[in-house]
């Protein structure tokens, strides 16, 4: 056996190694004259960004907050976008002091959590434009951005109690935070205005907003979890869900997908069939919370060389499209004309004022 | 002291660990050039020009190590603009204070481990610990508003009760009933973790005003003083080399030291010789949950100043990696939470500055730790070598 080993070994290698000689066989590029990157260099935006414990690819707010540096540079070509990802909670001040010694011009922090060592570090370095999401300002050198994510999540609650068949919606969270609850309460009062102007009587499973209590599926990843806490639901009599729980709902995207038709998802923070195509079939649509487009905004406004005050800095909501209820993709058809007409209507009312939509959970 | 001299240098220890590093510092170079596409893309065509991938090759792998040692130890430009008054000592001192800060909790928690591994126990829990600690510290740090100095060591008091009361359960069932204290460890950590999760957001804890979770800062009087500004470095990294001296006598030279060793050697014949080999379970886990208690503590009165459901992070898995590196001895714990905060804190500048992926750090401590765990893989890594040189065949022929 052991010569036979030993040549199969020295074959492998033989092998390997000439596909490596051959892969390394290719042209070499012409010479590249010496070009002075140095004017570009001399206008750079040097947009840098801080992120969660999520890291950069969480497929949610670190994600978003990410891809609208990055669209920021289509805009405005001097942007130079770049991150560092967050090992630990007490990784988050050295990474924010990293760029302010590197001369960033926009230091971007994501998360609320962020919120107080942001303000630090702003404090001591005046001449540096920070800015933050999910949180609000500490200094007049950050610039906060916020959702009003209530608002959109009301426009779906009515939208999913006009949708249900059984009279029994749900939602569930990933765990119990403000920026998870925010969603949950608008959800709950929306499904509860639907009621009040059509005098029906439509549940809500999943979450009780005046005691701030309901179902958590304790994770952002477990999909199972997200199953069976669908599964929960469904059995209660639920048709129509909005698990705001990051990859955990796609958990209950499979259940809806095996219902054949039966159960619908009501996606969170970014288009569903565009976030997780794979499940388009069963989006009834999507609460948008646009991080990036705000990002975005606020990067270009800074490369162009305009202040971004830090009051009231950046609150999205429906009036400027912060936050929205997405197109209804493959339901277009199956949502009611007239159900649609209210749904503007109501989010008329929303902006104009007439319609109150309160969360303990907003921002302040 | 000529003890620790001895040890430090008794050779073998001392090459296994160092080339281990070089071993991991190697193989962490590779990974560098293969996750830089640009650098890759260059050596499609190594045959035709191979100056330009070795060239760039080196370029990368130079930077980022360079800012690896600048992000730990210091960046001689900053030292030379002190010099010449363009920037404060603080500014130059700073990477320095990041590694010792990163370092203070590793101690407490390496020492955790170590200390009950030396008495036979593979303490998994130093994590649930630490995090107890945590909470027992913040909340003391801002219940109580006691005097300066008394605050502080109350909330450090605190912290040590709660993680001890976090060790003595699993010591206790040890002896008690026999349960693995492996299981039972791992159990309390999740335990921990999400009673954490949701202790910050409860009244009285959740800081006013917030809704998000955070609890109420602790008071300036109960934190660890440090210089403050960028220099985040704070007491508690001395308090680590008092301890480390404290558990270093505790083992060497006192009564139960001498208990634990001999338990954890062979409980059997410890308890033929009449020692209680229970009580010692029970005693031993307690101190290794306090030791834990008191790295999560200083994590929460040093650095953090608030509770949040990851404000332990890692410490307590970091105190196991730290523990097998300094081979469970005390000093060499230390010396090991050191080095670990010196690749957290050049880990963190390597990332910011040279766009290195954060995860390479977590890669090259893994590693290095790998290779001090298989001390015969290095072993046989560095006689390879020498056997290839007097001839391959030799070698291939035995294999």
């Amino acid at each position: 056996m052991r010569p036979v080993r030993g040549k199969r070994i020295v074959a492998i290698l033989a092998a390997g190694g000439l596909t490596l000689a051959a892969a390394a066989c290719g042209q070499a590029p012409a010479e590249a004259p010496k070009t002075g990157g140095s004017t570009a260099a001399g206008a750079a935006y040097k947009a840098c960004m801080v992120t969660d414990l999520g890291g950069i690819d969480d497929k949610s707010f670190n994600a978003s907050a990410w891809a609208g540096l990055q669209a920021a540079k289509t805009e405005a070509s001097n942007v130079d976008p770049k991150f560092v990802a967050s090992s630990s909670e007490a990784s988050y001040e050295p990474g924010l002091r990293g760029y302010v010694t590197q001369n960033c011009n926009y230091i971007l922090a994501v998360g609320g959590l962020m919120g107080d060592v942001t303000t630090k570090v702003a404090k001591e370095n005046p001449k540096s434009q920070f800015a933050i999401v999910d949180s609000g300002s500490g200094n007049s050198n950050v610039y906060p951005m916020q959702f009003a994510t209530h608002q959109a999540a009301f426009l779906a609650g009515y939208l999913a109690a006009g949708y249900s068949k059984t009279g029994k919606v749900a939602t569930y969270g990933g765990l119990k935070i403000a920026p998870v609850t925010i969603f949950m309460d608008g959800f709950a009062d929306g499904v509860k205005h639907y009621n009040t102007v059509k005098g029906k009587d439509v549940k809500v499973l999943g979450w009780d907003k005046a005691a701030q209590n309901g179902n958590f599926a304790e994770s952002f990843i477990d999909q199972n979890k997200g199953k069976s806490v669908t599964q929960t639901l469904v059995g209660q009599g639920a048709d129509v869900i909005m698990p705001v729980a990051g990859g955990t709902g796609l958990g209950t995207a499979q259940v809806a997908k095996d219902s054949g038709g039966k159960l619908s998802v009501i996606w969170v923070d970014q288009d569903g069939c565009v976030s997780a195509a794979q499940y388009c079939e069963v989006f009834l649509s999507t609460v948008v919370k646009n991080i990036e487009d705000a990002v975005k905004q606020s990067v270009v406004k800074g490369a162009k060389g305009e202040t971004l005050s830090a009051t009231p800095g950046y609150v999205g909501s429906l009036a400027n499209d912060g936050v929205s209820l997405a197109k209804f993709n493959q339901f277009d058809s199956k949502v009611d004309a007239a159900l649609k007409a209210e749904l503007e209507k109501l989010k008329a009312d929303i902006v104009a004022g007439t319609v109150k939509v309160e969360s303990a959970n907003a921002p302040k | 002291m000529t003890a620790f001299l001895r040890k430090l240098w008794s050779a073998n220890t001392v090459a296994l660990t160092f080339l281990s590093m070089v071993l991991a510092v190697l193989i962490g170079a590779l990974l560098i050039i293969v996750s830089d596409a640009d650098v890759l893309a260059k050596f499609g065509y190594f045959t035709a020009r191979p100056s330009d991938a070795i060239e760039s090759s080196w370029a990368v792998v130079s930077t980022a190590y360079a800012d690896l040692l600048k992000g730990a130890f210091g960046d001689p430009q900053v030292f030379s603009a002190w010099f010449a008054g363009t920037a404060t000592w603080q500014q130059a001192f700073a990477p320095l204070s990041e590694t010792l800060t990163y370092a203070a909790p590793m101690v407490f928690t390496g020492l955790s481990v170590a200390l009950a591994f030396r008495g036979g126990l593979f303490n998994i829990g130093a994590q649930g610990q630490a995090v107890l600690g945590c909470v027992a510290a913040g909340i003391a740090g801002f219940t109580f508003g006691l005097p300066v100095v008394l605050n502080l060591l109350v909330a450090l008091i605190a912290g040590v009760v709660g993680g001890a009361l976090w060790g003595f359960i699993p010591g206790f069932l040890k002896a008690r009933t026999g349960a693995h204290e492996v299981i039972t460890t791992i159990m309390l950590n999740y335990s921990a973790g999400l009673f954490l999760s949701w202790l910050v957001i409860q009244q009285g804890i959740q800081a006013p005003g917030r809704t998000d979770a955070i609890s109420k800062t602790v008071a300036e009087t109960a934190q660890l003083p440090s210089p403050g500004g960028v220099l985040r470095v704070h007491l508690g990294i001395i308090l680590a080399v008092l301890v480390t001296a404290g558990v270093s006598w505790l083992l060497n030279r006192s009564a139960f030291g001498f208990e634990l060793r001999a338990v954890g050697a062979n409980p059997h014949a410890a308890k033929t010789a009449g020692i209680g080999v229970g009580r010692t379970y029970v005693l031993l886990m307690a101190i290794a949950g306090g030791l834990a208690g008191l790295g999560g503590a200083t994590q929460v009165l040093g650095t953090a100043h608030a509770l949040t459901p990851a404000v332990a992070g890692n410490i307590g898995f970091d105190g196991l990696l730290v523990a097998l590196l300094g081979r469970n001895r005390p000093w060499g714990t230390l010396f090991a939470a050191l080095l670990f905060g010196a690749l957290r804190a050049g880990g963190d500048r390597m990332q910011s500055f040279a766009s290195i992926s954060l995860e390479l750090v977590t890669v090259l401590q893994a590693l290095i730790v790998i290779f001090i765990a298989a001390p015969a893989l290095v072993k046989a890594i560095f006689r390879l070598r020498a056997a290839r040189a007097t001839g391959l065949g030799a070698s291939l022929a035995k294999g």
